[in-house]
């Protein structure tokens, strides 16, 4: 049977890697090449590069930064982070990424999804949605959580589903930074509603944080964290054993 | 030397990448006599089935990579370069590929239970069928590799030199003669995938 995955994500600007808690008061963390080699060799499953860069100097750096990875990382990787157009799949594309991740960039231009599913396929197209509870209900939201679309959270993504995106990454705004596990209600709802993989994004603190993730909610595929990486609290290498050893599939 | 088939379909700088990371010489390139005369060839191809078969038809290396296979020498075909080894597929209406095994490629649709998530997307295990193919002699049985695929390829299975388990035994790795085929990615597999493309350069 297929594993279920960890996936650290590294937040780079600057070509530094850098973790927020709630978004905000960023933190500067390391460098992303050693960072990425060195969760490939603990057993990461696989990587997500998240371009938080505004300078066109630094994209240039990013897109570098990602070249020198993919040349000594070989396991997949996802690239996020400023994706707008179709010319920007194929920027980071062509540097080794396997899979695009869009969030504002889908909101602000919904097509982008099917233009870039139809060009690279499903699999390569990845729905990143920041979602938050408002009066009861999920809404999505803009500009790294900042922003309140109106969207509902569970339409954006049947409609993001529809259109070609082959993968949902599900950060909850709620949970994120928080450490005291993932919002698997939300995560629950939204596996019920699509039948492509769901990654579960914010609020890991612990190893038990990711044990709860999968026995809670069977059908999400992968378990996604920053800072509990990058500040050595989570070791994936452990992780992984243990969530071998309380029966969850995992690649060791 | 390796030299991998550029004939314009998907990025090739993971499987370059990869295979400079083994210390092997790399040339990627559309050249049909740098084709013929490789020391080994490697097919990749990601996206559709059809699209993939028309361009290499139309740029007339279906024939240079027929031609190559008929040499004896080893040739390897990744993810849709392997379902391109075989001679059909069903993805969006019927396309022919080379040839070059039998069988059909097929969707998972239809074939494995609902709950199954498509396309298979992550890391499986790979169990191999009978005696170890050549590519394998670094790894064992039951290592993970990554998979990316919604169509499989449904062949004979004498040609199957790996399964993987996805509600069904799904081909992961083909082997017919001197012709090879992985449907996951070794070059995204990890260290378990650097030492198959390792072996098939020491074929």
């Amino acid at each position: 049977m297929i594993t279920k995955r960890i996936i650290p994500c590294l937040d780079v600007r600057d070509g530094r890697v850098v973790k927020g808690v709630n978004f905000e008061g960023l933190k500067d963390v390391s460098s992303p090449i050693e960072l990425a080699a060195y969760y490939s060799d603990c057993g990461a499953d696989e990587l997500v590069f998240y371009d938080i860069t505004a300078s066109s100097e630094g994209r240039k750096l990013f897109v570098d930064i990602l070249c020198e990875t993919a040349k000594r990382v070989f396991i997949p990787l996802t690239v996020g982070g400023g994706i707008n157009t179709v010319a920007d799949f194929e920027r980071v594309l062509s540097c080794g990424a396997d899979k695009v991740s869009v969030n504002s960039g889908a909101i602000k231009n919904p097509a982008l999804i099917g233009e870039a599913a139809k060009k690279y396929g499903d699999q390569c197209v990845v729905l990143s949605v920041d979602a938050k509870r408002v009066d009861g209900k999920y809404r999505v939201f803009a500009k790294g959580g900042r922003e309140d679309t109106g969207l509902d959270a569970f339409e954006w993504i049947k409609r993001g589903v529809d259109s070609g995106a082959g993968e949902i990454v599900l950060n909850s705004i709620d949970t994120d930074g928080v450490k005291r596990g993932f919002d698997c209600e939300m995560l629950e709802a939204v596996t019920k509603i699509v039948n492509v993989p769901v990654i579960a994004s914010g609020g890991a603190g612990s190893i038990d944080d990711f044990i709860s993730l999968f026995n809670k909610v069977p059908d999400v595929d992968a378990g996604l964290a920053a800072s509990v990486f990058h500040f050595g609290e989570v070791d994936i290498k452990e992780l992984k054993r243990e969530l071998d050893k309380n029966g969850i599939n995992v690649r060791l | 030397m390796v030299c991998i088939v550029d004939y314009g379909v998907g990025n090739l700088f993971s499987l370059r990448s990869s295979f400079e990371a083994i210390g092997q010489e790399v040339v990627v390139t559309s050249d049909p006599d740098i084709i013929a005369k490789a020391e080994r060839l490697i097919l990749p191809g990601v996206g559709a089935f059809g699209d993939a078969a028309k361009k290499l038809h139309e740029s007339g290396l279906d024939k240079i990579v027929i031609e190559y296979a008929s040499s004896g020498k080893p040739l390897m075909g990744i993810c849709l370069g392997m379902q391109l080894l075989f001679e059909k597929s069903y993805e969006y209406g019927e396309h022919e590929g080379l040839g070059l095994i039998p069988g059909n490629i097929v969707a998972f649709r239809g074939r494995i239970d609902e709950k199954y998530k498509i396309p298979q997307m992550g890391w499986n295990a790979i169990k191999f069928n009978g005696k170890p193919s050549g590519i394998f002699k670094y790894i064992k049985d039951s290592d993970h590799v990554y998979f990316v695929h919604s169509y499989f390829a449904d062949t004979d299975k004498k040609h199957v030199a790996a399964y993987t388990e996805y509600g069904a035994n799904i081909t992961a790795a083909v082997h017919k003669d001197n012709v090879f085929g992985c449907q996951f990615h070794p070059e995204k597999s990890g260290s378990v995938g650097l030492n198959i493309l390792k072996a098939f350069c020491e074929l």
